[in-house]
């Protein structure tokens, strides 16, 4: 029987966690700090950890600082998500080989060479794997790319302890507490005193790799103190969406004069959708050699920021940046729910930080709902 | 019910260009051959398949051929830009891309029983050939047959040998418009709309395919209603930029519609508030 | 063998015409009959009647010089020909030109010109009906104009 008790361990046994990762044939990729953010990458020991850093985070505004201890978790998200793995933002599809007007594909398996062990894994962004799940697996169509990189990945989930001034989780009902869907959980304890980790396993293989590394049981302290971090992050939050009837609101105010609004501001420049953890569009690109004679088809991420999004018969159907915008936050917030059965948006608040103006997603939906048309139509 | 693509979705089958036929000054029709041991031939009439030019692009056609043909399958494409102009260039025997069939089919089940009334305007005939064929092939399981068709000019219409063919059988009609009529026509000139006069059905009991430019379905959809069709007779077919046909893109969505999996086909009453959203 | 005055009450045109003014309009009211190739009125001539077509199909067309004539619409089964006599200087602004033997039943619309002006709720009665001809006209020519097959 596998141990799913809650336990505790101390910082050090974090490189056993590596060690087991590794071992059993995983490339761990985690959050590390690089050029003033924190991101996500193949880590090959726990030193590679944001050790000590924290992030402050308004809309437009992102920035690193020194923490006072020396808290390896002590952040809230970077810009990017999982989806950097698990939908990548550039693929090869496959490539084909033309003769005598014949052609033949060569189909490439496109799997990554080992599977991956997600490391850092909070809250909104398993509902955000859990999104893209029902988007690129759950319909009618499966996507063999994002499959084949979802099946195999470990998940190491870390409770949230702070939030970060754009989160808004707790309106979204995506987090702060990470619930089910991880192999393990920490959540880190104390790291200016005695600094610990509770850690429970999710699954079987979760609590094979928790079997390799030097445990205790946790004590009533321990499961007290984990709840009151996670509650904290909940508390902090000073931002929200308000979710009743959001889908009629959206579809019943596309003349909203806040989208002229919010359209004087927009540069179309994309980068909410980049960073969002549940944004999945991408185009295709199809590429030959010199001699004509070789194809590849490339796939990328995409935008419906960009002109060419919504391009027909000879010009967009989108043509302004108010029709963008306001394709992707109805989209996000309201049409999602009719496609997905639930909201696009998780909490996690990229957008709005990093929104080279600004824009917030919650006052954006709460300026409609507050000046807008409730009539049922 | 949909026929769902046996095959691989995302990976192109080298079928072989068979004939292709000069419609018009910009617009052919082409017949594909499977490649060996191949049978995705089967599809629903109104879906589409995604046609690769070797190392040129992909380009959703809809496909226009007999829906009981199972040895190849037909598409009447406009050239209109570097794509299309690569497909419709290819010789017999170059191999094409294709991936699918895809999307949702026009109701011919749900119109058994009924007149069937095809309105097209331009190339949107294509993708409604497929209905006439099905219907004329099936003549006992349906009531009268009628076809709407407006085109630009005399020299813009498309299958003229079977317009005069179709026109011949037994409980159907095939009346044709144009907006220009120059030298030598001799039939009507004017919008489609104003050939629904002419028709010899019972609105109440007919069911309504349309398909063509979207000003021009949604100025037919009015005068459909205004004529005595009930909202939930009429389909359209819509069309958007599409990439993958699978739902992944996400290029195709028309309000919280994939266009490519939820339609192309659509029932009016599912897409009527989204029709006369500007940049919707 | 229906009544000019059957077929007239039961024409959309002229639902809903009070009675009264239903025995005017008969009263103005004859068969006519055209052969294909036949001209039911030219460009510039007097425009004295109106044609309600019961069969056939009348082009509208355009003269110009060193061109055959442009057809700008066709009109057939039900269709109402004719606006000009009733706006000044009531003249003809194309030529009608039956391209199929014809059948029509044409009013006189000098003839109830006159009565519009004596009795101008007559006169409103027909305006109404003819200003929902010509906004369908105009809605159609434009589609037309905006050549919606064109390939962009």
């Amino acid at each position: 029987m596998s141990e799913r008790r809650p336990l505790t361990l101390p910082p050090q046994q974090l490189d056993k966690l590596f060690d087991a990762l590794q071992r059993k044939g995983y490339e761990v990729i985690g959050p590390t700090p690089r050029d003033g953010a924190i991101v996500y990458d193949r880590l090959e020991s726990a030193a590679e950890l944001p050790v000590g850093w924290t992030d402050e985070q308004e809309p437009g505004r992102y920035h690193l600082k020194q923490r006072e201890d020396q808290a390896l978790f002590g952040y809230a998200v970077g810009p990017q998500s999982w989806k950097k793995y698990l939908h990548p933002a550039e693929v090869r599809l496959w490539s084909a080989a033309r003769q005598d007007g014949a052609f033949r594909i060569l189909n490439n398996e496109t799997r990554p060479q080992r599977p991956y062990a997600f490391l850092g894994v909070r809250a909104c962004e398993l509902s955000a794997i859990s999104v893209q799940d029902r988007v690129l697996r759950g319909d009618k169509y499966h996507d063999p790319i994002y499959d084949g990189r979802r099946k195999g990945a470990f998940i190491v989930a870390v409770q949230c302890t702070q939030a970060a001034a754009t989160c808004f989780c707790v309106s979204m009902g995506t987090g702060p507490l990470v619930r089910d869907a991880f192999d393990l959980v920490l959540t880190e304890l104390d790291a200016a005193g005695n600094h610990r980790f509770v850690v429970k396993a999710g699954s079987g293989r979760g609590a094979e790799v928790l079997a390799e590394m030097t445990t205790s049981s946790a004590s009533e302290e321990d499961l007290r103190q984990s709840e009151a971090a996670v509650e904290t992050a909940a508390r902090q939050q000073v931002r929200s969406i308000d979710n009743h009837g959001i889908k009629e609101l959206l579809y019943q105010n596309f003349e909203h004069p806040r989208w002229d609004d919010v359209a004087k501001r927009c540069l179309a420049c994309a980068n909410c959708t980049m960073v969002c953890p549940t944004c999945f569009c991408t185009t295709v690109e199809d590429v030959s050699d010199v001699t004509g004679d070789h194809a590849e088809r490339w796939r990328r991420w995409d935008s419906c920021f960009t002109l060419s999004f919504s391009y027909i018969h000879g010009g967009s159907v989108r043509a302004s940046g108010k029709a963008r915008y306001r394709q992707w936050m109805t989209h996000k917030l309201a049409s999602w729910i009719d496609q997905f059965g639930t909201s696009g948006c998780v909490g996690c608040g990229r957008c709005i930080t990093w929104c080279p103006v600004g824009i917030d997603i919650t006052e954006e939906a709460r300026a409609i709902r507050e000046a807008g048309n409730h009539g049922n139509s | 019910m949909v026929a769902h693509a046996k095959l691989d979705p995302m990976m192109p089958q080298p079928f072989t260009m068979r004939q292709v036929t000069k419609e018009t000054s910009d617009t052919f029709t082409f017949t594909l051959e499977p490649p060996k041991g191949n049978n995705g031939t089967r599809f629903l009439p109104g879906q589409f398949s995604m046609l690769w030019v070797f190392g040129v692009g992909e380009l959703p056609i809809s496909i226009s051929g007999d829906p009981a043909e199972h040895e190849r399958l037909t598409y009447t494409v406009r050239s209109v830009g570097q794509a299309t102009h690569a497909l419709v260039s290819r010789k017999a025997g170059d191999g094409i891309g294709v991936r699918g069939p895809f999307g949702t089919g026009w109701p011919i089940d749900a119109a058994h029983g009924r007149d069937v009334i095809v309105v097209a305007g331009g190339i949107g005939l294509a993708p409604l050939r497929p209905v006439i064929y099905h219907v004329l092939r099936n003549r006992k399981e349906y009531g009268r047959l009628v076809v709407l068709y407006g085109a630009r000019s005399p020299r813009d219409l498309l299958y003229r040998k079977e317009l005069a063919s179709w026109a011949r059988q037994p409980e159907t009609q095939v009346l044709i418009t144009v907006d220009y009529g120059g030298i030598g026509w001799h039939g009507h000139v004017g919008v489609v709309t104003t050939l629904f006069k002419y028709a010899r059905v019972q609105p109440a009991r007919s069911v309504a395919m349309i398909c063509g430019p979207e000003i021009m379905m949604r100025f037919v959809n009015r005068e459909l209603e205004t004529y005595g069709l009930r909202r939930e007779d009429i389909y359209l077919s819509m069309e958007r930029n599409m990439k993958c046909a699978v739902g992944f893109c996400g290029h195709c969505q028309y309000g919280p519609h994939f266009i490519c999996k939820d339609g192309p086909v659509f029932p009016y009453e599912s897409i009527r508030p989204l029709l006369d959203k500007y940049e919707l | 063998m229906e009544t000019l005055e059957r077929i007239i009450e039961q024409h959309p045109f002229f639902a809903d015409l009070d009675p009264s003014y239903m025995g005017l309009v008969v009263g103005c009211a004859s068969n006519r009959r055209f052969k294909a190739g036949d001209y039911v009125f030219k460009e510039g001539s007097e425009a004295n009647e109106f044609y309600l077509i019961r069969s056939g199909r009348v082009a509208l067309e355009i003269f110009a010089p060193q061109r055959t004539p442009i057809v700008v619409e066709t009109l057939g089964d039900g269709d109402i020909l004719g606006w000009s006599w009733l706006i000044p200087p009531y003249l003809r602004k194309f030529h009608a030109h039956a391209i199929e033997d014809t059948a029509a039943i044409a009013l006189d619309g000098k003839c109830l010109r006159t009565k519009c002006e004596q009795n101008h709720d007559l006169g409103y009665e027909l305006l109404k009906r003819f200003a929902r001809i010509i906004a369908q006209r105009l809605e159609a020519t434009r589609f037309q104009l905006i050549d919606v097959y064109a390939a962009k």
